[in-house]
């Protein structure tokens, strides 16, 4: 397994989210984890990379215990994260987002250089000096994923990438996160949307109030349609 | 007209100097948000290095290499300093980081005087730039065409840095979102580190290029840090480009304002300075803050009446004090006489910072004008004591209300500076107006009523205002005024979004606090029997914040508590060693690592944590 979560507990203050999260994917794997507004989605995604400090329960990467690790070692380990909001920096030209993002190449993980991402996301290669804050939230999306993409990871933890973007954009999006798939990326998404989590995704888990519902195959998923109807929003 | 000339470029070169330090000030404050009041230490600091270094090593290259050798130790000395303490309490609230920076220059004034001895140094001039060249039939000095080009070449090679190196875009970058910045792999840590080096290397050396212009002396840091923090907020902090221009905005203003206004020149950059932030709020290339940052943490953990315990506590205080001339000679009771006002005015600063969320770095303008206002009152119309004690305060009132209507407009950092500038203003023209307020000799002559001249009547009088003054201050507080009060400050835009008047409950807020520390100024005078300068003057208004948060803010007790163990540790250190800054500086640093609450605060949590019933659940007034 590339990554393996288990019995993950994470509190805001004294507010209990997470209870129990267990969250596994391989190599080359593309994982939905869906979930409501508010259902721990994110907080599942931030524990993992070490942003939430008060969090305990099993997390392990690429054969690596990264429970106690800072974030910026875990990253480093080859795990990639693109936060829901994007947080692009609006100051910093295309290039110099990409640069920032920028990690030596790690074994087992597919390369990126800036001219494939430019092949992935043709957009960004039309605006490359382009300041991040001139820029829509489709093009942000796409450059904050090539900006991870650069620190060369095995598997990315994507925080809704379709969030209030266009149906084309959409489609975009699904087109690279299964070419990401097909270089030997695992991916994790979150998402709302399961028309789009279906397009990509081999496994799913349903989170719900912090809570995992449901753990199986999309085709599963496909067949239980009172559990889709109990957890997600249609 | 060449005369002029020769003064611009007099201008040019000072701008060259301050555009080294500010720039170091504001990338430190870009990425790290600390606001280091230690910088002026290490330019201090990069001049005496310098001195040393440029008279062990002869030769032209010894001169160059001393100054750059120089920087690079001090650079060192401050990267180690941001290891060891600063990583600590980086995220602690922004105000506490200035308090430890405080510390740290204390610590650092008193080595120096150690290490170098406290008489002005003269340094070496530079070889081969001793002579002058002829500028329109005048002599000008090498040196100083060699300053006037070392500024714009800082800023062409900063701007390479920030712009080529991927260091430099990292920095950029860390400026904007230091979390995203890890979460895309990189090493805060190690990113700051670099940064705080190399902004005091700027720093330093802006202080080494000094020994060949002026005497090397122990007080260059305060009046360095004033001036770079005035550039940075003009400038808008985070900018380098920003910081140039201020500095060359300030470098010539200082040039020409000597010439053209001489009665006000110390006073005009702050007006600069005051204009320029009611114009344009966040400098001239600075931009506001993407979600306005309390600078005091203080929402976490919303302020609380005391609970049983804590009444007790506060009574028992109080007898002591009441019984205090008992067992006390007239130096306890002058000390404690004089704690009792700085516990006054502490009370009124945290009323304005802890309450309503304007951090002052002038609170010492209404002290002084209290304390002036008394003097005047007896210089030119031999008012008694009664009538002064009334009328008096009207004088800090009018400041507060004056200096306020403008403060309020602005939040944050530059709210800060902004009230630094109105207490400079204050006092310069107290200062300067000799006929009125006799300059530098102060005002002599403001005696207590005979009743009230013995040190025990005094003491009793000063108690009695002041436990009126600061329960006053807790009825406000705790009233419905004071909620909305604090409802401002915890969310500027909420308070607007609900239709308060933000601007107007602030003023308010401002102004009782300014006529609270104004009172503590006219007892103030009529303890000494004199006002002077002094009274008005910047280390007033930090010993005002060093009492607040060491006492703490989240309680009203907290900065009374401040004031006494600041007071009476500063007298107390003082009066038995030379080495009191070393002392005071380093009790500071540990104060702020150890208890990032205050020391109340601590004491709060402490007994919170054994007894939660301890103290009212909900907010209402006890
Ligand atoms: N910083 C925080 N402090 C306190 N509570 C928080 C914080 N962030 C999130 N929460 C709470 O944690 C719960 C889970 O939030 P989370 O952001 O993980 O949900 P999500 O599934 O990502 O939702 P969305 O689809 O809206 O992004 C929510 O109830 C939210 O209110
Ligand atoms: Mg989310």
């Amino acid at each position: 397994m590339m990554l393996e979560v288990h019995g993950l507990e994470s509190f805001y203050g004294r507010a209990h989210i997470l209870s129990g999260v267990h969250l596994t994917a391989a190599k080359g794997e593309v994982v939905a984890l869906l979930g409501r507004n508010g259902a721990g989605k994110t907080t599942t995604f931030a524990s993992i990379v070490g942003l939430v400090p008060r969090c305990t329960g099993t997390r392990v990467f690429g054969g690596t215990d990264i429970s106690g690790l800072a974030t910026h070692e875990i990253v480093r380990l080859g795990l990639g994260y693109v936060p829901e909001d994007r947080r692009i920096f609006t100051d910093l030209t295309v290039e110099e987002n990409l640069l920032v993002g920028q990690q030596p190449p790690r074994e087992g993980a597919p390369t990126w250089t800036t001219e494939d991402l430019f092949d992935l996301f043709p957009n960004l290669a039309e605006m490359r000096g382009r300041l991040g804050g001139h820029m829509s939230g489709g093009e942000q999306q796409m450059l904050t994923i090539s900006r991870t993409l650069m620190g060369n990871p095995s598997l990315v933890l994507l925080d809704e990438p379709s969030e209030g973007l266009a149906p084309k954009i959409v489609e975009q999006m699904a087109h690279a996160i299964i070419e990401m798939k097909k270089h030997g990326l695992s991916v994790v998404i979150s998402e709302q949307n399961l028309h789009f989590a279906r397009l990509i995704s081999d496994r799913a888990y349903i989170i719900e109030k912090g809570r995992i519902r449901f753990d199986g195959t999309m085709a599963e998923l496909d067949a239980q349609e009172e559990i889709r109807d109990a957890y997600l929003a249609v | 007209m060449d005369f002029l000339f020769i003064q611009f470029l007099n201008g040019l070169a000072s701008a060259s100097s301050l555009f080294l330090v500010a720039s170091g000030l504001s990338i430190i404050f870009g990425v790290t948000r600390i606001t280091n009041f230690a910088h002026g230490a290490f330019y201090m600091l990069g001049a005496y290095m310098a001195y040393t270094l440029t008279e062990h090593w002869s030769g032209a290259l010894g001169f160059w290499g001393g100054l750059l050798a120089a920087a690079v130790a001090v650079a060192i000395i401050g990267a180690l300093l941001e290891i060891i303490l600063l990583r600590r309490i980086y995220q602690a609230p922004e105000l506490f980081q200035l308090l430890a920076t405080f510390g740290v220059t204390l610590v650092i004034e008193d080595l120096v005087i150690q290490i170098w001895g406290a008489e002005d140094l003269l340094g070496r001039r530079a070889p081969g730039l001793k002579g002058s060249v002829d500028i329109f039939g005048q002599a000008f000095p090498t040196y100083e065409l060699m300053l006037i080009v070392l500024g714009p070449a800082v800023l062409g090679l900063l701007w390479l840095l920030f712009h080529k190196t991927r260091w430099g875009v990292l920095v950029r970058a860390a400026t904007q979102d230091r979390m995203m910045v890890a979460a895309l792999g990189v090493n805060q840590a190690r990113l700051f580190t670099g940064v705080f080096a190399l902004g005091i290397f700027l720093g330093a050396l802006g202080g080494a290029v000094q020994i060949p212009r002026e005497a090397v002396h122990n007080a260059m840091d305060l009046q360095i840090i004033v001036e770079a923090f005035v550039i940075v907020v003009i400038g808008g902090m985070g900018s380098v480009l920003g910081a140039f221009l201020a500095s060359v905005l300030i470098g010539e203003l200082n040039a020409f304002g000597i010439l053209l206004f001489p009665k006000i020149s110390i006073v005009l950059m702050f007006l600069v300075m005051a204009v320029i932030l009611v114009i344009r709020p966040w400098g001239l290339l600075g931009r506001p803050e993407s979600h306005a940052r309390s600078a005091l943490g203080t929402a976490e953990r919303p302020i609380r009446p005391l609970g049983r315990g804590g009444r007790n506590a506060v009574l028992a205080v109080l007898l002591v004090l009441l019984i205090l001339p008992v067992f006390g000679g007239s130096y306890l009771l002058n000390v404690a006489t004089e704690v009792l006002i700085f516990a006054l005015f502490a009370a009124s600063l945290h009323l304005m910072m802890g309450i309503g969320g304007m951090v002052s770095f002038g609170h010492a303008a209404y002290f002084g004008l209290g304390a002036y206002g008394v003097a005047l009152l007896v210089k030119f119309l031999e008012i008694p004591m009664a009538g002064g004690l009334v009328l008096a305060p009207l004088l800090a009132f009018t400041g507060a209300v004056l200096f306020g209507w403008f403060c309020v407009r602005l939040t944050g950092v530059y709210l800060a500076m902004l009230t630094l500038a109105f207490a400079q203003i204050a006092w310069s023209i107290v200062f300067q107006w000799d006929a009125v307020t006799g300059g530098d000799n102060g005002l002599l002559g403001v005696w207590p009523a005979p009743w009230a001249s013995t040190p025990e009547a005094f003491y009793y009088l000063t108690l009695a205002i002041c436990a009126v003054g600061v329960m006053m201050i807790r009825r406000i507080v705790f009233s419905p005024f004071g909620y909305t009060l604090r409802s401002c400050r915890d969310s500027v835009l909420r308070a607007d979004a609900i239709g308060i008047d933000r601007q107007r409950i602030q003023w308010l807020g401002f102004i009782l606090a300014g006529t609270f520390a104004g009172i503590g100024g006219v007892l103030f005078a009529y303890l000494k029997g004199s006002v002077f300068p002094d009274n008005i003057s910047i280390p007033i208004s930090v010993d005002g914040l060093v009492m607040v948060l060491l006492g703490g803010i989240q309680t009203v007790a907290g900065p009374v508590v401040g004031a006494g163990i600041y007071k009476a540790l500063s007298i107390f250190i003082i009066s038995e060693t030379e080495f009191w800054k070393l002392i005071l500086g380093t009790l500071i640093v540990i104060l702020v690592v150890a208890f990032p609450q205050g020391v109340v605060g601590f004491a709060v949590d402490l007994f919170r944590r054994r007894d939660p019933d301890d103290g009212e659940a909900g907010e209402a007034p006890a």
